[in-house]
């Protein structure tokens, strides 16, 4: 059998530097991300199978795992629905502040994670301006998983907004003036029409935005309160085990969390496949 | 741009469902990001300037502060030239594996930042892979500036190229070739063709990946040690700061955090504007 090396060959093209740049990229993106990746994974398997088996399944990781899903599922589904909003107004509409509320969405990208974490806590808190008003009426926010929810929203805000911006803005008008002139009502063309061409793009916001929640720490910790069985969620779980010097259990829970990683990661590729082809471009 | 608001019937919602939604909104914006923001700064200055002004005048915090900076000259230039480099053999070659690569050049946004520190701590940690060897030598990483600024490293891995690749794609091999017909060297034709072409993306990967290597905190969490002074980055100083129910210098730090965030922005927002108009330019000529 002849194995195909043409990936060793040097391609056809006049333009100089293969060499040097591709050698280069590859060394670095080793020495950086293939290795240490590489490592974690030779580490989960020199801990053994009975051993992973009991750190990822203790009651308390698995009950760490279930919090940071159903926190992020919350999280992720109230982003779709108003990033859905948010990108439609921006895109259809004109109003007073747009650009800057525009611009805005990006702040959770651009501010560092502990800020918001302690910007948010202190908002919440008993003595904040919202947790003041919410806290009398028996709605506890700090503390407690709807805290760690909150923080998750505001850190996935973008994605959504984001990806369906875009997808928005390339809608062609004729479809819905033909879908108006066959007798459809407003909310019959957004539902049958305007709906199913964006709906891969507002499925790969939910799933950026979900990633982004999973692994989620920094805006985290500080509303959580870190209570074990409570309010504790799997990156802080590796942090304490850390600190604990549990190597093994914290590699146990980090390659559970990376493989998850890795199979939300080929689910985005796949949608937004999808989501360029519906919308009539070619997959990049 | 179009605007859809006059056209008539069922073509466009009705004024109440609007008005209705760009009030959602703006409530939604507003509550979830104005107000966060501006509590930064309520709660900095909530005990007055002098205070606030107080909070700069500790050892603890300019460290932080030197060593935040330190970690960006160093973790930026090195990611920029990766980011060159990668979009140079993505962009201007076709070879098998193309797609796998730029995968693998985005993996570390899919990796939770606790993950990447904590990877850096099998490798380099006192029980890690190279943990003896380092010990022996007496290098330290974890727990050191090094291994803050290879945790950066690794969080800010993809942003330049991630803007280069679909830019050097869209502007293809023509004008390159063109300048070597010419008897341009290859570093020339880098250097006079290929960085003006790509200037405003360049500078655009550079400020989001400076914004992360200056913000990150759940990554260099992992490896710091949380030694005051020494390996301490000015978001790890405000956990401290607020740990300690001092929260007005927590919230002062944080305000440097959120005025290099608003720049990032406001940069951000620009940049696109010029790299739109550029794309566009490019289109035209064709």
């Amino acid at each position: 059998m002849r194995l195909n090396f043409n990936i060793l060959k040097r391609p056809k093209s006049s333009i100089p530097g293969f060499g040097l740049t591709m050698g280069y990229t590859i060394f670095y993106l080793s020495i950086i991300v293939l290795i240490p990746l590489l490592a974690l994974f030779t580490e989960a398997f020199s801990v053994g199978w009975e051993k992973f088996f009991s750190a990822t399944t203790d009651a308390r990781v698995v009950e760490s795992y279930k919090l940071t899903f159903y926190t992020a599922t919350i999280a992720a589904l109230v982003n779709t629905f108003f990033g859905v909003i948010v990108a439609w107004c921006l895109v259809r509409y004109e109003f007073f502040g747009k650009r800057v509320f525009d611009a805005m969405v990006d702040l959770p990208f651009a501010l560092p994670t502990a800020v918001s974490g302690i910007a948010l806590t202190t908002l919440y808190s008993h003595q904040g301006w919202f947790g003041k008003y919410l806290e009398p009426i028996g709605l506890k926010i700090v503390f407690t998983p709807i805290g760690i929810t909150i923080a998750l929203i505001f850190i996935g805000l973008p994605f959504v907004v984001r990806t369906v911006q875009p997808a928005l803005e390339e809608l062609e008008v004729e479809q819905e003036e033909a879908s108006s002139s066959l007798g459809a009502n407003r909310w019959q063309t957004f539902y049958k029409v305007i709906l199913p061409t964006i709906f891969p793009a507002v499925l790969t916001g939910f799933a950026l935005s979900f990633a982004r929640a999973l692994g989620e720490y920094g805006s985290v910790v500080f509303i959580s309160g870190n209570m074990p069985f409570k309010t504790e969620i799997s990156t802080l779980l590796i942090i304490t085990k850390l600190e604990q010097y549990d190597y093994a259990g914290a590699t146990a829970v980090a390659v559970v969390m990376l493989f998850i990683s890795f199979a939300m990661l080929l689910v985005i590729n796949i949608l937004q496949r999808w989501s360029s082809k519906r919308r009539g471009m070619e997959a990049i | 741009m179009k605007t859809f608001n006059n056209s008539n019937g069922a073509q466009s919602e009705s004024t109440l469902v609007k008005y209705g939604l760009i009030f959602t909104a703006i409530c939604f914006l507003t509550i979830m990001l104005l107000v966060p923001l501006i509590t930064i700064f309520i709660e900095a200055f909530r005990k007055g300037i002098e205070a606030y002004f107080l909070a700069f005048n500790d050892q603890y915090v300019l460290q932080a502060v030197k060593l935040t900076v330190i970690t960006a000259l160093i973790a930026v230039p090195l990611n920029l030239v990766f980011g060159v480099c990668a979009s140079w053999a993505i962009a201007k070659y076709s070879f098998f594996g193309k797609s796998v690569l730029i995968t693998l050049i985005d993996l570390p946004f899919a990796v939770s930042p606790v993950i990447s520190g904590f990877v850096y701590v099998l490798l380099f940690g006192a029980q890690g892979w190279f943990g003896h060897w380092l010990i022996e030598n007496d290098v330290q990483i974890i727990f050191a500036a090094p291994g803050i600024v290879l945790a950066t490293i690794f969080v800010t891995f993809p942003f330049v190229a991630r803007e280069l690749i679909p830019l050097m794609q869209e502007q293809g091999n023509d004008e390159e070739q063109a300048a070597l017909l010419l008897g341009a060297s290859g570093f020339q034709t880098f250097m006079k063709v290929t960085i003006p072409n790509i200037k405003w993306g360049l500078l655009y990967g550079v400020i989001l990946c400076n914004a992360r290597a200056m913000g990150e905190f759940g990554a260099v969490s992992v490896v710091s040690g949380h030694i005051q002074g020494v390996t301490n980055t000015m978001p790890l100083q405000v956990e401290i700061l607020y740990n300690e129910y001092n929260f007005v210098a927590a919230f002062a730090v944080s305000t440097l955090l959120a005025i290099l965030a608003l720049l990032t922005l406001v940069l951000k927002y620009s940049l696109e504007w010029k790299a739109k108009k550029q794309l566009e330019k490019l289109k035209e000529e064709e």
